[in-house]
């Protein structure tokens, strides 16, 4: 793709997606839009991991879990500013991070094992969530209140009770700018030296600790950098949801939920993890609706289904999406010059 | 520039080094040779901090580098290739080089335009946009040359660099090693090509059972009685002898 | 009485030692399940994340024969073990090994793949609740004195411990045992020798799943079935694996003896929730200072 091609399709993609709201009305897609971003931004988080550091977590609800739980905990036990505890929460979540990294890559653990231990971190964060009750408050959770004054929305950061505006896209375009600044930092990651050297420690470690790449500190900035980015997507959903407990944050859920994006839309690309997320939700609700006529409502379809387009992707398309877009493109131009 | 100095590193109860010593002076190619198993890619993974020796010393440039890692090493400018090759499979030849030359330089496009540089001079200009899985036996060499040429060392380490070429493939690759050592990088080379290392080399050791046991101009030593002896066997020398004395006569 | 630091509660050496048997007798069937990861282990030198799932599967399996044929569950063993078996073999054989162009990285991803989809085709075939099987004679038991073993804790003992030594007997004096062995040391050279490393794989696998469906029948008398009951297994099969070695049966029994007795002293000190967590710390621990594990052979 010419440097042309990419900055008008890069356009295309945020005009659609920041003036969509103006053109839905329904509720119920614009809910379907957050959660595909949301999704997109868990999965941004793990591709910068996985997909670009060739790392694979099985556990990256440890890095959104605790980003959750520091923006709800501060509010609700110190009652600051939910703009001052996100800081907070990106940090402290980074700071893990580093811990975890450090306590893995410091003593050389790669792929399975390296997929375990995140595994087991993200399990005893969920054990000590629900144990440390007086801190975490338990497996009760934590609810924060619900603030009803529109003059305080924003201050807030919670847009129920805001204007007409706010109640309805207020959260959409939260999770929007959360979604365009991460996949800034990705695309310029991608395109500094940071980047290079992260892609060439996953292709052969070994060779880039030759050239020059200090494989330990590159994994390092990328499982921060990762964990930040996941962490963001826990703050969001703080704010929309207003609750969080053991198994929300620390659930299996999240990390099989970051995990299936980016490796169908496309491992260390930096559209993959959106492509991906809205595919496998639009797929999921055609399931849904499909299911609903047949057997009623039963929960499970449409991870049957994402598991299933996991393993038909990794064996036959394992550039995912992207790739597949990718070679039908370049057919078409092919077709269009001939 | 480059002093080995008794390295020894055993692995169990083989011992794979055994008292290494050699000296390589700035802006000459040396060569190491020696049968197979003579533990020649072991002590290279030894001087560029690959592996930790048992005992033993080396020094680059008047300063200690055993035991550092092979990254820290790299930015003092010493730099080595691997026998069996590694390429980053998934990238282009372009990127491949780029990641070398972003040891010394910080921004991505100059990266690349470094990279391209560095390919036409070890004549892989017109293969720089192709992925490196892609490439033959003889374009993933040049390309691991050329990546380990774009860190800017002062001293290069090349392993088996001709292994697996034809003859015409030697030949050129043969200059391009030399019109590097000539733009200003001393060259230390582990070769079983004898055509290479005759014609290259301005040194050689000579490395059996982890051991040295010869060195010195790469004419006196192929007739060296014990190099004979490692390659072609036991007694062998005292027959070639016998041979040409009967040839004579 | 102090310990680290913290203030544990006093018990009489009956208790612990009551205490540690229940626990050598859960670790028994952890073994077992442990087994079954270790031998894939050795052999594939891939981390079968699927094992839960096809626990909770053979589970379910048992669970079923016993509702609806009202089959005992231990002498389901029977029928779901060689099923297990050629499940696990057509899993290996059609679709993971398929999926993965033997690459390691998408093996880990497939096997993942796969367990959330058993998950999940559980979770909506069968709904979330809890089934129970009812034995006439799980009460029932022997009294040691310091503690009362059930019937279903012997058995469950007994037959980790025969299975394993079957196990291997079978690898030890069987010619297939003996192919699986020379895969999992050489897998060219068994190739080159005309082993069908193919079909060794998925052998394998097969037994892995079938050890996996053995310890099914002999948790179901105690354990209620769900499915996440697989995930819950899992981790614990993974520790006593890592703890063990990977690839080492002797490290299976005796890591799963190890965890099994941690975690019930971890429970009578540190209270019911402390358990996993003791064994998640355990987990971390090994994988940073040891991860060859006791017996182990191979690192990372």
């Amino acid at each position: 793709m010419t440097k042309r091609e990419r900055i008008l399709g890069w356009a295309f993609i945020v005009c659609v997606l920041a003036l969509a709201p103006l053109f839905i009305t329904s509720n119920r897609w614009i809910d379907f839009l957050e959660l595909t971003l949301f999704v997109a931004v868990l999965g941004q988080g793990w591709n910068v991991l996985g997909g670009y550091g060739g790392q694979y977590s099985f556990g990256h609800a440890v890095f959104f879990g605790t980003g959750a739980y520091i923006q709800a905990l501060l509010q609700y036990k110190l009652g600051w500013s939910p703009w001052l505890t996100l800081w907070f929460a990106i940090s402290g979540t980074t700071a893990v991070a580093a811990m975890i990294g450090y306590l893995s890559f410091r003593y050389g653990l790669r792929g399975s094992y390296f997929a375990l231990i995140t595994l087991a971190f993200a399990e005893a964060f969920h054990v000590v969530s629900r144990s440390w009750s007086s801190f975490t408050e338990g497996g009760q959770g934590v609810q924060l209140t619900l603030n009803q004054d529109p003059a305080l929305a924003l201050a807030t950061f919670q847009f129920s009770f805001g204007g007409p505006f706010m109640k309805a896209y207020g959260f959409y375009y939260t999770i929007l700018a959360i979604l365009m600044i991460s996949y800034a930092a990705t695309w310029w990651m991608e395109h500094s030296r940071f980047g290079a050297q992260l892609v060439a420690v996953r292709e052969n470690e070994d060779a880039a600790e030759a050239l020059g790449v200090n494989a330990f500190l590159v994994k390092m900035r990328a499982i921060c950098l990762s964990a930040a980015i996941t962490a963001s997507g826990g703050v969001y959903y703080v704010q929309k949801f207003l609750f969080v407990e053991p198994g929300i944050a620390y659930g299996t859920a999240k990390s099989v939920e970051a995990l299936f994006a980016p490796i169908i839309g496309g491992l260390g690309t930096v559209l993959g993890p959106l492509i991906g997320s809205f595919f496998i939700h639009g797929v999921g609700e055609i399931a849904k609706e499909a299911i609903h006529g047949v057997f009623g409502d039963r929960p499970g379809v449409d991870l049957i289904l994402f598991g299933i387009i996991l393993v038909l992707i990794l064996a036959f398309a394992p550039r995912g999406l992207v790739g597949i877009l990718e070679r039908v493109w370049i057919r078409l131009k092919a077709r269009g010059d001939a | 520039m480059l002093d080995v100095c008794a390295m020894s590193k055993s692995f169990g109860g083989l011992k794979a080094v055994s008292e290494a010593s050699l000296t390589v002076s700035e802006g000459n190619i040396v060569s190491l040779i020696g049968p197979n198993g003579a533990g020649k890619t072991t002590l290279f993974a030894l001087i560029s901090g690959f592996l930790k020796p048992d005992s033993g010393a080396v020094t680059f440039n008047d300063a200690g580098i055993t035991g550092q890692r092979p990254h820290q090493i790299c930015h003092q400018g010493l730099v080595r290739t691997f026998q069996v090759v590694q390429p980053f499979a998934g990238l282009t030849v372009r990127e491949n080089i780029a990641v070398g030359a972003h040891t010394r330089i910080a921004g991505r496009a100059a990266a690349l335009a470094a990279a391209g540089e560095i390919a036409q001079l070890v004549g892989m200009g017109t293969q720089l946009d192709q992925s490196a899985g892609a490439l033959t036996i003889a374009g993933r060499k040049r390309l691991e040359l050329a990546r380990a040429l774009a860190t800017g060392p002062r001293l290069l380490l090349l392993d088996e660099v001709m292994a697996g070429l034809n003859a015409t493939e030697i030949a050129d690759l043969v200059t391009v090693v030399r019109k590097i050592r000539d733009s200003g990088v001393t060259i230390f080379l582990i070769e079983h090509v004898m055509q290479a290392v005759m014609s290259l080399s301005d040194y050689t050791y000579v490395l059996n059972h982890g051991a040295m046991i010869a060195e010195g101009q790469p004419s006196q030593v192929t007739k060296d009685p014990n190099v004979i002896e490692a390659y072609l066997g036991h007694g062998a020398a005292k027959r070639l002898l016998e041979m040409e004395a009967g040839a004579d006569a | 009485m102090e310990f680290l630091g913290l203030d544990l509660p006093s018990y009489s050496w009956q208790t612990v030692l009551g205490s540690a048997i229940s626990g050598v007798f859960l670790g028994s069937i952890y073994a077992l399940v442990a087994l079954g990861l270790t031998l894939i282990y050795g052999v594939l030198h891939i981390i079968n994340f699927a094992h839960g799932a096809l626990l909770m599967l053979a589970m379910y399996a048992v669970f079923f024969l016993w509702k609806l044929l009202g089959l005992d569950p231990y002498l389901a063993m029977l029928i779901v073990v060689p099923g297990a078996y050629i499940f696990g073999y057509g899993l290996q054989r059609g679709v993971i090994g398929k999926a993965s162009h033997g690459r390691d990285e998408i093996i880990l991803l497939v096997t993942l793949g796969v367990s959330i989809v058993i998950e999940n085709a559980a979770l909506f075939f069968f709904s979330a609740s809890e089934r129970s099987v009812l034995v006439p004679y799980d009460l029932d038991g022997i009294d040691l004195g310091v503690t009362y073993a059930v019937y279903p804790e012997l058995i469950a003992l007994g037959g980790s411990l025969l299975i394993t030594f079957a196990l291997w007997l079978f690898m030890s004096l069987t010619d297939t045992g003996k192919a699986i062995r020379a895969v999992a040391k050489e897998r060219q050279g068994a190739r080159l020798v005309g082993i069908n490393v193919d079909h060794i794989f998925a052998v394998t696998f097969g037994i892995g799943t079938a050890c996996v469906a053995a310890a099914a029948s002999l948790l179901v008398p105690t354990y209620a079935v769900h499915p996440q009951i697989g995930y819950l297994f899992v981790l614990i099969a993974f520790t006593v694996v890592v703890l063990g070695g990977m690839g080492s049966f002797i490290g299976a029994l005796v890591g799963g003896f190890l965890i099994g007795v941690t975690e019930q002293l971890g429970r009578l000190y540190l209270g019911e929730s402390m358990g996993v967590i003791t064994i998640s710390v355990i987990f971390i621990l090994v994988l940073l200072f040891r991860p060859t594990g006791l017996f182990g052979q191979r690192s990372g």
